[in-house]
């Protein structure tokens, strides 16, 4: 709303002329949804069409519009097998994956920074992110299968939640003390991640942490975007409802207990569901950072504060941020370009100058 | 309306903050608690909201208070309708949105105070005085009659407290029941009916035009303070006047 001043700042005029403005700003929410899921969309032809192998826009574009069940017969197969293959069995669990773990990220960051009252939160503070990090290196370490990994990087990050609810519940439960329980056992599992990076076998398993680590979507198929899928719409079946409780849960926790919000019980829930979507984004991509601090904030630029709008926002900008990322990460270089690194190398100045652009906005009262 | 019955609190190990306190906050009627720092204002508007157990004693009360603490700007961006409407929080159940209904309670609450031009102003840019005037929006818009009120013109220049104390007045008329705790003596003067002295060894409840005298204003903050009544627009009215030279 602060992006339209003028509108803002007139005084309203009495009478019949005034038609409450919920209607325009669920308007201009719809209107800013619209448009990221027509990007999103189109995104996707594009970047399923790009890549050393090329397949045009048009073949991508029949080639989804033939998949889709009862719609095979209307397009007239205009492509090749292995324009099919490309799109269908490599690139088109890439770019799924890479949709819904940047929607997780972005979601999870909104979410996170709701519960802890702080603009400035990121997924990893919790520590889910050390602790699916450790069960992946183990997995890898010990030459684990691809399934094993998953599941045991998934175990890692649900871990590292159980502890930091237990650790926090024994001092009193407040926004600090989880934190702070996030904090410590996050660096615990950093050091179990050190260690077992030191012992790993420098010819053959070392490698495959190392890119493990800094991120990477380029082992992406069906299979594991299959199980992101379904972490993914575990945590978003819990935030997406609740999200315009997490409007409540920015307040201090006396204000909203005195609105009828049980706050602890609410942060924990909120907590959980993003817990598992960030182990689960982790066990398929490794590590990627920035996505869950800058996207919220864009979307905040684009939408405010109110977490009605500011989730599904989140979640698309995220999604086609990462998916952006992803292409770029294979296809500017004739190798892959570790994730984690393009996002902070691309995210940084761009948080910057977010930062720089709108000053007042976002420093205020932060 | 809202009642308790030998309320007295203690933090663990310390000592009794206050003890025995059959308060009751009538509808239609101010009540003013006054007391100097430390004395227990706050727990005890706790206590009374149900956000601390007391440590005897008990509080009834037939719907939840509304409550409207002292106003901090809060980190996020939210538009000051957003704000307000967080009232409803018990009235929308957990997975669900605002409706409509809540919304246009949202904007009848915020008429009420005076503030509905600014619905789509960023809540963190408003004036302190606006902040505090659009939390009691907020607490009216739950609906609940009881209005718990933690040192509403603590921060707001004369004019704000004016309007705050002008809507408080409104508010009892209007049948709500209203409790607000405040350093002001003239603003319980001027305003309450009810008065809770938090005194270091008892609390004392009464009449305010009986209690809202030199002596027990004097004893409750350790200073000299005299009371003159003055003619105001056909009746009289308590003036307070401390002396800090003393």
């Amino acid at each position: 709303m602060t992006l339209s001043p003028s509108k803002s700042t007139r005084p309203r005029q009495e009478g019949p002329a005034g038609e409450p403005f919920p209607t325009m700003r669920w308007s201009r929410g719809a209107v800013v949804l619209l448009i990221l899921a027509a990007l999103l969309a189109g995104t996707v032809v594009l970047c399923l069409a790009l890549g050393r192998y090329s397949v045009g826009v048009r073949q991508v574009a029949e080639i989804l519009g033939a998949s889709i069940p009862g719609l095979g017969g209307v397009f007239a197969g205009d492509w090749s097998t292995s324009d099919e293959r490309v799109v269908q069995l490599v690139r088109g669990p890439r770019v799924a994956s890479a949709v819904l773990i940047g929607a997780c990220l972005a979601v999870s960051g909104a979410a996170m920074q709701a519960a802890f009252r702080n603009p400035l939160v990121n997924p990893q503070i919790l520590g889910v992110s050390s602790g699916a990090s450790f069960g992946g290196v183990l997995a890898i370490a010990l030459g684990w299968s691809s399934t094993l990994l998953i599941s045991s990087a998934l175990a890692g990050g649900i871990a590292v939640i159980v502890l930091v609810w237990a650790f926090s519940q024994r001092h009193g439960g407040g926004a600090l003390t989880v934190v702070l329980s996030g904090v410590i056992v996050g660096a615990f599992f950093s050091a179990l991640v050190s260690i077992a990076t030191y012992l790993a076998d420098p010819y053959d398993s070392l490698p495959s942490i190392v890119f493990w680590l800094m991120g990477s979507l380029a082992s992406a198929g069906w299979p594991s975007t299959g199980m992101v899928a379904l972490t993914t719409a575990i945590g978003l079946l819990v935030i997406v409802p609740l999200r315009w409780r997490l409007n409540l849960l920015t307040l201090q926790d006396e204000e909203a207990r005195s609105l009828g919000v049980p706050i602890a019980a609410m942060r924990w829930g909120v907590l959980a569901a993003t817990a598992l979507m960030v182990a689960g984004a982790v066990a398929v991509s490794g590590v990627i950072g920035w996505i869950g601090l800058v996207i919220p904030h864009a979307a905040r630029l684009l939408v405010g504060s109110d977490h009605r709008v500011l989730i599904p926002t989140a979640a698309l900008l995220g999604g086609t941020y990462l998916l952006i990322i992803d292409t770029l990460a294979r296809t500017i270089t004739a190798g892959e370009i570790p994730l984690g690194a393009l996002t902070a190398l691309i995210g940084a100045p761009v948080f910057f100058l977010l930062l720089h652009t709108n000053k007042t906005r976002l420093w205020s009262g932060a | 309306m809202l009642e308790t019955q030998g309320l007295g609190f203690r933090y663990r190990g310390g000592d009794w903050l206050f003890r025995g306190v059959d308060l009751t906050v009538a509808a239609g009627a101010v009540t003013c608690v006054m007391g100097p720092n430390g004395r227990g204002k706050t727990t005890l508007l706790r206590c009374l909201l149900g956000l601390l157990q007391p440590t005897e004693g008990t509080v009834h009360h037939d719907e939840p208070a509304a409550y409207v603490p002292q106003t901090t700007p809060g980190s996020f961006d939210f538009s000051v309708r957003e704000m307000v409407l967080m009232g409803r929080a018990r009235a929308i159940s957990l997975f669900s949105q605002p409706r409509r209904r809540d919304i246009d309670k949202a904007e009848e609450a915020l008429d009420r105070v005076g503030l509905r031009h600014l619905s789509d102003r960023s809540f963190p840019t408003l004036s302190g005085g606006e902040r505090q005037l659009v939390l009691l929006a907020r607490a009216l818009c739950s609906g609940y009659r009881t209005l718990l009120l933690d040192e509403p013109a603590a921060a707001l220049d004369l004019r704000n407290q004016g309007a705050l104390l002008r809507i408080c007045r409104e508010l009892a008329a209007d049948g709500y029941a209203v409790l607000m705790s405040t350093h002001h003596p003239d603003h319980a003067a001027w305003l309450a009916d009810q008065a809770v002295l938090m005194h270091a060894d008892r609390v004392v409840i009464g009449d305010a035009r009986d209690l809202l005298c030199g002596d027990q204003l004097s004893e409750l903050f350790a200073l000299p303070v005299s009371t003159h009544l003055v003619s105001e627009g056909g009746g009289t009215r308590t003036l307070v006047a401390p002396h800090y030279e003393a």
